[in-house]
């Protein structure tokens, strides 16, 4: 049973060296391994965690602007209704004047005309009026002669005139 | 986890055995003792004397033997450190000329010291009738006085070894994530940052516990990597490796030790509550309980130094009986099955050198977290 007795020398030196390694290793190796593995979990979490913040927000600014465009189309519509409206009133109104206009021009025509025709009318019968006078003058001075002629001729006048 | 108990269970009683026989073997060894023959008669009379061989691997020796030149030894000369019945003695181990049975005696202040397989003995004036200076008892043991010793022992110095290339991997690792904080680990730090992280939260963080396992996971990576490391360093064929360091029982006694004291030292009220009155069952059960748990105290570390002095000298055993095979039937037939079958165990010893400094983590994670553990059912 040589293998089952320990050494007391063995044990010594075991207990001496271990105690020794764990100490150095413990303040040597393992804590600035560990903090430092520690600092790195940490920071890739952090980085992790700012990302998905970072996506949240870009999530966001996503919809605000699909917001902010909505508001705008919906803007923008309006707008062109509006002046699409503006417009028809607006050619409406012109229409409405110009045929207001056009019609005044019609009536004052109309008018000028009737005028320029009664005083065509006017002057016309004051030429027959004239003109009946001369004949009738010429034939006075005809008929003063001649007391038949006088009367064959006014005859004949009266049946040459036509009044139109 | 359950099945890796068994395998080490199994492999502790393979090691029992073979520890047995090994030992039962032996009078061939005390032959030598009875002095019949001397070292070369026997061998040649009687074959290549494999128990002999195997025990002397995986035992201690002073000095380091490195290999045989033209049938003569050589070996590593390490400091013998005495406390002897006049104080402090030391000297090279070179000065005992390789003899292991006795024959040379080394006179230092005064006082006589003679080798004889694998321990210092303060010397007999004279030499036995086979020229040793030991005398025997009536059931072959040697009847002489030891000094006690300090030496620096071939497993001793395979320890520093073991420290040394850990101080060598680790305080550089160290080194890159002083000197780059918050960057991607490369090379050594690459390496070993996977398995420190795995005895973090693998073995420290779910066996102790979200609160406690920071306190404990310096002490714990220490522990893995020794075993692991020393255990590697036991399976390199040559020196500095080849020492059975992690399969010396003075070595995991020492191991288990340390945990028991951790556990114990770390107990909470809870803990010793458990232990001497189990809260919630009958007091005559508690009565039972009680003396079960504290023997408990050091079975749970004594079945820690068991299994891996068992697996990791069943290890040794095997793969060197492996290799004698081609000794044993004399013929170099044998050599190709024999090489084979050594590989095989070899990359399976490499598993297990892994698998047992897990164990040993993992336990007394175990141990530690059941003793800081807080209950809150009264």
């Amino acid at each position: 049973m040589e293998l089952l007795t320990p050494d007391f020398g063995l044990i010594f030196w075991t207990t001496l060296t271990f105690l020794i390694l764990v100490v150095l290793l413990r303040a040597l190796a393992w804590k600035p391994i560990l903090k430092a593995v520690n600092d790195r979990e940490d920071s890739i979490n952090e980085a992790l965690q700012t990302a998905e913040k970072a996506r949240a927000e870009i999530a966001n600014l996503k919809n605000e602007n699909e917001e902010i465009m909505r508001q705008a189309r919906a803007e923008r519509d309006e707008i062109l209704k509006e002046a699409r409206e503006i417009k028809d009133s607006i050619v409406s109104q012109a229409k409405q004047a110009a045929t207001n206009e056009s019609a005044a021009m019609i009536e004052n025509a109309r008018k000028l005309i009737e005028n320029e025709r009664m005083a065509a009318v006017t002057e016309l019968k004051n030429s027959i009026g004239e003109l009946a006078i001369d004949i009738a003058e010429k034939i006075l001075k005809k008929e003063l002669d001649n007391q038949d002629s006088q009367k064959a001729l006014v005859a004949d006048l009266v049946k040459d005139i036509k009044l139109n | 986890m359950r099945s890796a108990l068994i395998s080490g269970l199994f492999t502790a009683v393979v090691t029992l055995f073979f520890a047995v026989s090994a030992t039962a073997v032996t009078p061939d060894q005390q032959q030598h003792v009875d002095g019949h023959h001397d070292h070369e008669h026997t061998e040649a009379s009687e074959g290549f004397d494999i128990t002999g061989v195997i025990m002397h691997h995986i035992q201690d020796e002073h000095g380091w033997h490195l290999f045989d030149w033209g049938g003569h030894p050589v070996s590593l000369s390490l400091p013998v450190i005495l406390f002897t019945e006049s104080g402090l003695t030391t000297f090279m181990s070179s000065e005992f000329h390789h003899d292991v049975d006795g024959k040379v005696v080394v006179e230092k202040n005064g006082e006589r010291f003679t080798y004889y397989h694998g321990h210092i003995y303060y010397a007999n004036a004279e030499a036995n009738d086979h020229g040793a200076f030991i005398t025997y008892t009536e059931d072959h043991k040697v009847a002489n006085a030891k000094p006690l010793d300090f030496s620096i022992t071939k497993n001793v110095a395979s320890l520093f070894v073991t420290v040394f290339l850990m101080l060598l991997v680790f305080l550089p690792v160290a080194k890159f994530y002083k000197k780059n904080p918050g960057k991607a680990p490369k090379g050594l730090a690459g390496i070993f940052e996977p398995l420190i992280l795995f005895v973090r939260d693998d073995v420290a963080l779910p066996n102790i516990g979200e609160k406690h396992y920071k306190r404990f996971t310096p002490y714990l990576l220490t522990l893995f990597f020794f075993i692991w490391f020393a255990n590697m360093l036991g399976l390199v064929p040559f020196a500095p490796g080849g020492a059975n360091l992690s399969g010396n029982i003075a070595f995991t006694m020492v191991l288990a030790a340390m945990t028991l004291l951790l556990v114990n030292l770390n107990g909470n009220k809870d803990y010793w509550m458990h232990m001497i009155w189990m809260p919630g069952v009958p007091w005559p059960i508690r009565l039972l309980l009680a003396p079960i748990e504290l023997v408990g105290i050091l079975t749970k570390p004594f079945a820690l130094m068991i299994r891996l002095f068992a697996n990791m000298t069943a290890g040794h055993i095997v793969i060197l009986s492996l290799i004698s095979l081609t000794f044993v039937f004399e013929s170099f037939a044998v050599a190709p099955a024999s090489m084979a079958l050594t590989l095989f165990i070899y990359v399976i010893k490499l598993l297990v050198a892994f698998l047992q400094a897990y164990i040993f983590a993992l336990l007394t994670a175990l141990f530690v977290g059941q003793a800081v553990a807080e209950h809150d059912h009264h």
